[in-house]
């Protein structure tokens, strides 16, 4: 293409029924706790 | 659900239900922003802008990503896959401080109540449940947090040793991290943390002035010089192990990009400076006024933070402005939240669970107990029901996989209900996204 870049590989709907182990992180979002939004963590099952 | 925005030169579209993200140029931009394409008189004054060619070449790729649900794709009917398990715990271990931070969400440590430690019998008893609450689930999750968890240091070393007691027999691993204000932080201490914690994090504003007007000692004096030699040397031995250096704008700091750059300057690498929470009436705190001046805040930090990346020694991470395109959590974890109260709880030095930290003091958020566990199921509930796609605010949101709804406390607090979010941090975690993508795609 030539005005459109993809950046990602994957979508967030790839896979999905291997996916909710519940093994990640928890991503408390209070300012106190560094606000740790589901964007920025990693999967623990990659 | 798609959304498109530019920052400087930069122009993007986000596809909210994929996660997809698409950089695009200025002809898609402007045939994307309020779905323009779709309208033939639009694409008539695009056309006169751009050339006839060039816009139908780029609706072709438009057309493109939709056939290949790659844009517009269908809102997903997340069902929740997860089974709640109390996984994490805030370990609440000394409800009193030797700062008195003028913001302190904490009552300046004592959480509303008397000053008390929690002791190692208390802590033993909240590791046993949590091991048994988690059921098949390994990674365990514990923070030692107060107040000022090194008023109680020994406490947190026997704690540790006991959780790494029951690892192997139960097929659990610990992580541990603690939060500190630096004041204690001696050579044993930092060689201890060094080597138990996987993450730490390290309280500080910024420029010395901006956190001696915030963060002062029991003598009212500013705390700066007290810890800025601690925590720089408490860096140097940490090696490549994560910490944070964290510090909170406030009103006062509207500039707080120049924040991170100090702390950049002084020497730590890794760095979040978070906006405050506080009620509308306190002097320092955020209003709605303030929101566009701290959108172009961040975008000024964006370009420091893009501009110092080719130089290693001047090269840093701001925390929001990690993202994971990739290898981020799955739909399901992305749709329910933050996990208070199911997946994670706060541990008072009684022995009383709270749905987080934030909640500890007000006693109707009382969950449970060290001994009984869970008891409160009514409150629990209230917890459980309120994944991002039951929020009518966040169900419209773009952003709403990234922030998996925000902070139920900031709802509750600002709203008295959990299911509409806190404007002002919305508003705010939305151009952090805007600028981590700019980065990512800039950087890459």
């Amino acid at each position: 293409m030539i005005h459109i870049k993809t950046l990602n590989n994957k979508k967030l709907t790839d896979n999905i029924s291997v996916k909710g182990c519940g093994e990640c992180q928890t991503s408390c979002q209070s300012a106190c706790k560094t606000s740790c939004t589901v964007g920025n963590q990693k999967c623990e099952n990659q | 659900m798609i959304h498109v925005f530019n920052i400087n030169d930069f122009y993007c579209a986000l596809d909210t239900n994929s996660g997809l993200v698409h950089v695009i140029d200025e002809i898609v931009y402007d045939l994307l922003k309020d779905d323009s394409f779709k309208s033939e008189s639009k694409v008539k004054i695009i056309s006169h802008k751009y050339g006839q060619d060039i816009t139908k070449e780029a609706i072709q790729e438009i057309n493109s990503l939709i056939n290949n649900n790659m844009l517009y794709t269908e809102d997903l009917d997340v069902e929740n896959k997860i089974k709640p398990a109390v996984k994490a715990m805030c370990l609440n271990m000394a409800h009193d401080c030797n700062l008195k931070c003028e913001y302190c969400f904490a009552s300046q440590g004592n959480f509303k109540g008397k000053r008390s430690l929690m002791s190692y019998e208390v802590g033993k008893k909240a590791f046993d449940y949590l091991v048994k609450s988690s059921g098949k689930r390994v990674n365990l999750e514990v923070d030692f947090f107060g107040g000022e968890p090194l008023m109680n240091f020994d406490t947190i070393k026997n704690l540790v040793e006991y959780g790494r007691s029951l690892e192997e027999k139960h097929n659990k691993k610990f992580r541990f991290t603690i939060t500190t204000n630096g004041v204690l932080l001696d050579d044993d201490k930092i060689d201890y943390i060094n080597e138990n914690m996987s993450n730490v994090v390290l309280s500080i504003d910024g420029r010395k002035d901006v956190n001696d007007r915030m963060r002062k000692t029991v003598n009212d004096k500013g705390s700066y010089d007290t810890i800025i030699n601690n925590f720089k040397k408490f860096v140097s031995k940490r090696g490549d192990k994560d910490y944070f250096a964290r510090g909170t704008y406030t009103s006062y700091n509207l500039d707080f990009a120049e924040d991170v750059k100090h702390l950049n300057e002084i020497g730590f690498d890794i760095i979040s400076v978070e906006p405050v929470v506080a009620k509308p009436e306190e002097k320092y705190a955020l209003k709605d006024e303030h929101i566009e001046i701290l959108k172009k805040e961040y975008e000024k930090l964006a370009k420091y933070y893009i501009d110092s990346y080719p130089d290693k020694n001047k090269r840093f991470q701001f925390y929001h402005f990690n993202i994971e395109l990739d290898g981020g959590p799955c739909i399901y974890k992305r749709s329910i939240g933050c996990g208070a109260g199911t997946e994670y709880v706060a541990v008072t030095p009684e022995g009383d669970f709270y749905p987080c930290h934030q909640f500890v003091g007000e006693k109707e958020f009382i969950i449970g107990n060290v001994d009984e566990g869970i008891t409160n199921e009514e409150v629990v509930s209230k917890f459980r029901n309120v994944s991002v796609n039951e929020k009518p605010t966040c169900r419209q949101c773009w952003a709403k996989y990234y922030c998996s709804g925000g902070c139920h406390a900031n709802a509750y607090n600002f709203n008295k209900d959990f299911k509409v979010p806190y404007k002002v941090g919305c508003e705010l975690e939305k151009k952090r996204i805007e600028c981590s993508i700019m980065i990512k795609a800039k950087l890459q």
